[in-house]
């Protein structure tokens, strides 16, 4: 079972003077259990590549496959895929909450009953109190709340593999964090793949890491090769690293020295800069 | 000058007030960030600086004009250029250029005039060379950014940004970040920012905290990043390059608290 590409070619406005090629021969799979991060600058294909994940977008190459099923314009995938867009509280409709989020099972042909305890489940699932929030007019919610109801919103069809788009853009540091553990415990039973330029804290955890440049892979593969690739990656223009990896990589062409391939972590990361703050000062 | 006097405001009669006697004037040149919680009152302190909303009680003046009296409503938009941070919610026009001009055409300029501002904004923001692209088929970055040339081809006196690199990349965000700065120390606008990041913090001249709609913080940016308590209560998180910084000055490295980016904490150890 995996969500998989195979080499896949997306754009839009074919045929016409404005045709793009957004997505350039990717290929990528990912199983139940797994975090795959997408990076890359903007423009590079990655709201492109969930789109066509979710069926939204049909392939003009290649192949999207949910546990072998091809997700383009099958509406059977529907319940399989589930995608969270860019600044999902702009969708909200419903008059409360728990309507809102039961718009996506109803929809799947669910009984009312059993779209209620999904509903549950996946607020209980984004730490939200179904009995106090189920109610609430979503327009209520401050923005952490908000985002972690439309999360729930897409839990309840129980998807397979669930699509994040930017989920922690423009939260403040606690909704950040409360939607990184929502990440970390929807990911024990669902694929998981998120877009995000915020990468620090998710990185540390995904199971593969793909960086897109102009709808093309730059890289794909496990975050220690990441690392390790990191420098020519940044050479190309295509990875935006952790910010402090970019400041140790940053010193090392400051003090003229190559050095270790950067880390993750921020002690390793300090004492590197230490030792070549205290080189170029050599000696007095 | 554009000054807040005790200003509150409540969406509707009886309801929670979203700011509560709040002051604080903007000066030419200066880039103030407003920082707080989601739901602190930041997005509501935004709309009030066009007139988009009006005080329930105390006033807000534009360069002497008040925005709550109908006849100034017109002047007030003209000085005062708003970027939301949805730009889908902002553009307008069928091609890249054509949007960027919906402003200055809606001011009565000549067509000379129009042209000359529109290749200068988009100059400014980075996308030249897609005058003539359609909008929805502009990155979320690129669209920031229009909607941020939209507004400066206006030739505003004060500019309101209301997170405007949310959607952005770091590289995005760095770039408009620089063309925010260049705007309020080069051109002489000032510049109201509201933002969750504490990298704007860092970059901005003065930094205003919000807690519940009342000023918790009017001061020096570096005197709120060293507070981690006022840090908490808006909302803001250094992440992982506030504890680099905090274990570069422990091997003592003489890091500020401002630098949170690779390129400032770089540049105060080789200058």
């Amino acid at each position: 079972m995996a969500l998989t590409f195979t080499d896949v070619t997306c754009g839009y406005a074919a045929g016409t003077v404005m045709a793009v090629r957004a997505l350039d021969s990717v290929s990528l799979s990912v199983e139940p259990g797994e975090l795959v991060l997408v990076l890359g600058p903007t423009g590079s294909g990655k709201t492109t590549l969930l789109r066509a994940a979710a069926g939204l977008l049909a392939p003009s190459a290649g192949t999207v496959e949910a546990d072998g099923v091809a997700v383009a314009g099958a509406g059977t995938v529907r319940g399989t895929v589930g995608m969270l867009f860019q600044r999902p509280e702009s969708q909200f409709f419903a008059l409360t909450v728990e309507d809102d989020c039961a718009f996506g099972p109803r929809n799947l042909g669910r009984s009312v009953d059993e779209a209620r305890s999904d509903v549950r489940d996946a607020l209980a699932q984004v730490g939200l109190d179904a009995d106090v929030f189920g109610p609430r007019e979503p327009w209520t919610l401050s923005g952490g709340e908000a985002r972690r109801a439309a999360l729930a919103g897409t839990l309840a069809m129980r998807p397979r593999y669930l699509l994040l788009d930017e989920p922690t853009a423009g939260l403040d540091a606690a909704g950040r964090d409360a939607v990184r553990s929502v990440i970390e415990s929807v990911r024990a039973r669902a694929g998981v793949v998120v877009v995000t330029h915020d990468p620090d804290i998710l990185l540390q955890r995904a199971d593969h890491v793909l960086v897109l440049q102009e709808g093309c892979a730059a890289f794909y593969g496990g975050v220690a090769e990441l690392m390790a690739s990191l420098r020519g990656l940044i050479a190309r223009g295509a990875a935006e690293p952790p910010e402090v990896a970019r400041t140790l990589l940053l010193a090392q062409a400051r003090a003229g020295r190559e050095g270790s391939a950067p880390s993750l972590d921020v002690g390793a990361a300090a004492s590197a800069i230490a030792g070549l703050y205290a080189e170029s000062r050599g000696p007095r | 000058m554009l000054s807040f006097i005790d200003v509150s405001f409540a969406y509707a009669p009886g309801a929670a007030l979203a700011l509560d006697e709040v002051s604080l004037t903007l000066e030419p040149g200066q880039v103030l960030v407003v920082v707080g919680a989601n739901g602190s009152g930041k997005s509501t302190l935004a709309r009030l600086c066009d007139g988009l909303l009006t005080p329930s009680s105390g006033g807000v003046l534009v360069d002497g004009l008040d925005t709550s009296a109908e006849s100034s409503v017109w002047d007030v938009r003209v000085k005062v250029g708003m970027v939301f941070q949805d730009p889908d919610d902002q553009i307008v026009g069928t091609t890249v250029d054509e949007d960027c001009a919906f402003g200055p055409e809606n001011l009565g300029l000549p067509s000379p005039e129009i042209v000359a501002r529109v290749a200068a904004a988009l100059g400014t923001a980075g996308l030249t060379g897609l005058e003539r692209r359609e909008p929805h088929l502009l990155s979320e970055g690129q669209k920031q950014r229009l909607a941020i040339a939209g507004a400066l081809a206006m030739e505003p006196w004060y500019l309101v940004f209301d997170e405007p690199t949310a959607m952005l990349d770091p590289a995005g965000r760095r770039s408009a970040m620089s063309v925010i700065a260049r705007l309020a120390h080069e051109r002489g606008h000032g510049v109201l920012l509201v933002s969750h990041d504490a990298a704007d913090v860092a970059a901005a001249d003065r930094a205003l905290a919000l807690s519940a709609g009342r000023i918790v913080f009017d001061g020096r940016p570096q005197d709120l990043l060293s507070d981690a308590e006022l840090l908490a209560t808006c909302g803001l998180d250094t992440g992982s390059m506030g504890e680099l910084g905090d274990a570069l000055r422990a091997l003592g490295l003489p890091v500020p608290v401002t630098a949170l980016e690779a390129e400032s904490v770089v540049d105060s150890l080789w200058r």
